[in-house]
């Protein structure tokens, strides 16, 4: 790719982050909606801790995990299935005929659901840990955001990769994320650390091929448990692995999808 | 239908504009593309082969079903062709995909590309930004499109707010941001009224007369306006090219025959004795209910020919009400090709 293809490309993930971004908070009532409603959700295992009386900690956990799980629905929802409803619309139709790389479009659609995500898990990361008042023992904020931006950045690359199915199977693809969504928030101990001892050791092996597990213990460690860099460092590892191999894999992924697409002729094929 | 018959068995006919005048922009050989049937496989589209020189208005005519849209989705990178070549601007549609989509635009009708949320004007500058347009410049041909398509007035409502006429300019607005070398058009009008039809038609016909060299394919089942717009029109069916000239000219092959119009006051009318009369090259017909009438159209090689169709009408106790001898439309071309009008017998609609 040159200079010049570069900063085309450049221009097409600024619009399509844009659109998301314009698009997602023209309408403030979808604002409220998105932050009340998963506030009530984790008040509901807060509540429960409470009341089986398990450490204090566990209300961060729980507040953690329901803001990073807003992320992994946007992957899943916003991101991978976005490609279904563009070919729906026609709009796939008009971004395939433009002399754009298809990860263009994901990055843009990518950062703008990451924007409008962020506004929206930060209120609910704020309203949790006032209205609970967890205690938050954060020493290393800069380790926190490092697994942070790492986790989003792998959750982002399995949603490209998801996006490809998308492109070619349409509504076939949604039984898959529909499967993805539950399994994975159990696996990933969103609402519970997978590290305990009461979770057995096949889901611990099973959730450790979720980059969003290793985010989740990552996070809660140094934001509520307040470890270190020297604690957490597998983690790291971990994410920086998830991080080179979904990118990559996305690419070709999305490259093999479309090519296959055009060759049985269901790149724009409707309601299948 | 002899006629049909006869261009059938001649074999593929190669749809080529004169060499010297005009160097080819499009070019296909042999193109052939086999989708997967559900109980067989579906020859979409059957060695066909067409050159459109640099500035043309070129038209594919056909029924639904008849190949034109997975034609144009090979020129267009979005499919792969099964077997066969096509060149876009001079390039390989397979192999250099990415340098044909840097000058083609493609506007499909009955297709809303763009976000329902957004303004139209907004959509415009999103659009703009996939073919990499300077801010300048998108604002610059956003404003003159907006108003050369007459929706500026509509700049900022939001694009589902927009009647299905305005979503139509914008979609064509759409697709001339990027002042495309050739635009390919598959249906433009489908679903809209007559006016905003006719707007649409002579602004194209006006883009591609003031961009000197602007190439337009354009595939329609609305034979007026086929004939109203391209300078050449191929004539297809089932896959097959079936015929390709200027629409006077593929008119002109008619002028021997004899087209006769006549209505007839029964809905049910059966006119299947037509097969059976020598001398009859084709017929279409058109049933309406609210008058319980059949209106049908049929070429004949002998004026003499429809006394015989008049007394078998009779003979059917079925009352004349009108007969009109008519001037031979592209309809005419194609039931002549065919020896059925568009809407008996469409083939199988294998890409939608």
């Amino acid at each position: 790719m040159n200079r010049e293809e570069l900063i085309h490309n450049l221009k097409a993930v600024y619009a399509r982050l844009w659109v998301r971004i314009k698009g997602g908070n023209r309408e403030p009532e979808w604002l409220a909606a998105e932050v009340v409603i998963p506030v009530i959700t984790l008040s509901a295992y807060v509540f429960l801790y409470k009341m089986v009386k398990a450490p204090p900690e566990y209300a961060g956990f729980v507040i953690i995990g329901g803001t990073m799980m807003a992320f992994w629905s946007n992957v899943l929802w916003n991101m991978s299935a976005q490609f279904y409803w563009e070919k729906e619309t026609g709009n796939l139709e008009v971004y395939l005929v433009a002399p754009i790389s298809r990860m263009a479009i994901l990055l843009g659609m990518a950062l703008g659901g990451f924007v409008n995500t962020a506004l929206r898990a930060t209120a609910v990361f704020v309203a949790g840990i006032l209205i609970f008042q967890v205690p938050i023992a954060l020493y290393e904020p800069l380790t926190a955001l490092l697994i942070f931006f790492l986790t989003i950045g792998a959750l982002y690359a399995l949603g490209m990769m998801f996006a490809s199915l998308f492109m070619l199977y349409g509504r076939e693809a949604w039984h898959t994320a529909n499967l993805l969504q539950e399994p994975i928030q159990f696996l990933s101990g969103t609402y519970y650390p997978t590290t305990s001892q009461v979770v057995p050791q096949t889901i611990q092996l099973l959730s450790s091929l979720i980059p969003l597990t290793f985010g989740l213990d990552g996070i809660r460690r140094v934001a509520i448990l307040g470890q270190g860099i020297g604690d957490v460092w597998l983690n790291i590892v971990a994410l920086v692995i998830f991080v080179l191999v979904l990118l990559p894999l996305a690419r070709f992924a999305l490259g093999f999808m479309e090519n296959l697409g055009k060759k049985e002729g269901r790149l724009t094929l409707r309601w299948q | 239908m002899h006629v049909a018959n006869e261009i059938l068995n001649y074999g593929i006919l190669h749809c080529v504009s004169p060499r010297d005048l005009m160097p080819h922009i499009v070019e296909t050989h042999d193109v052939v593309r086999i989708f997967k049937g559900k109980e067989k496989p579906v020859k979409a589209l059957d060695k066909v082969s067409i050159y459109i020189g640099e500035g043309e208005i070129f038209g594919l005519l056909g029924p639904n079903g008849a190949g034109k849209t997975t034609l144009i989705k090979i020129l267009t990178t979005l499919l792969l062709p099964t077997s066969g070549e096509a060149y876009v601007g001079g390039f390989n549609v397979s192999k250099e995909a990415h340098k044909v989509r840097r000058i083609i635009s493609l506007v499909s009708g009955g297709e809303t590309p763009g976000y329902g949320i957004l303004s139209a004007k907004e959509n415009l500058w999103f659009f703009s930004q996939l073919y990499g347009l300077s801010s300048s410049i998108a604002k610059a041909r956003i404003e003159l499109l907006m108003a050369d398509l007459e929706f500026e007035e509509y700049a900022k409502t939001r694009m589902s707010r927009l009647s299905t006429g305005y979503k139509q300019r914008l979609n064509l607005a759409r697709g001339l941001l990027n002042n495309p070398k050739i635009l390919f058009l598959d249906e433009p009008t489908l679903g809209l009224d007559v006016l905003t039809s006719m707007k649409l038609r002579a602004y194209i016909v006006d883009w591609a007369k003031r961009e000197r060299e602007g190439t337009v394919l354009l595939t329609t089942h609305y034979m007026a306006e086929a004939d109203e717009m391209c300078d050449r029109v191929a004539i297809i069916d089932r896959g097959r090219i079936l015929a390709c000239d200027s629409p006077l000219r593929l008119k002109r092959k008619l002028e021997e025959s004899v087209i006769m119009k006549v209505e007839v006051s029964s809905v049910q009318a059966d006119f299947s004795f037509l097969d059976h009369i020598k001398g009859v090259i084709g017929y279409s017909q058109t049933r309406s209910i609210q008058t319980d009438t059949t209106s049908f159209k049929v070429m004949l090689t002998e004026e003499r020919i429809f006394a015989d169709i008049m007394s078998k009408l009779e003979a059917q106790n079925l009352k004349v009400l009108s007969t009109n001898k008519a001037e031979p439309t592209l309809e005419d071309v194609y039931i002549s090709l065919v020896g059925r009008g568009f809407e008996e017998e469409e083939g199988p609609d294998h890409e939608s």
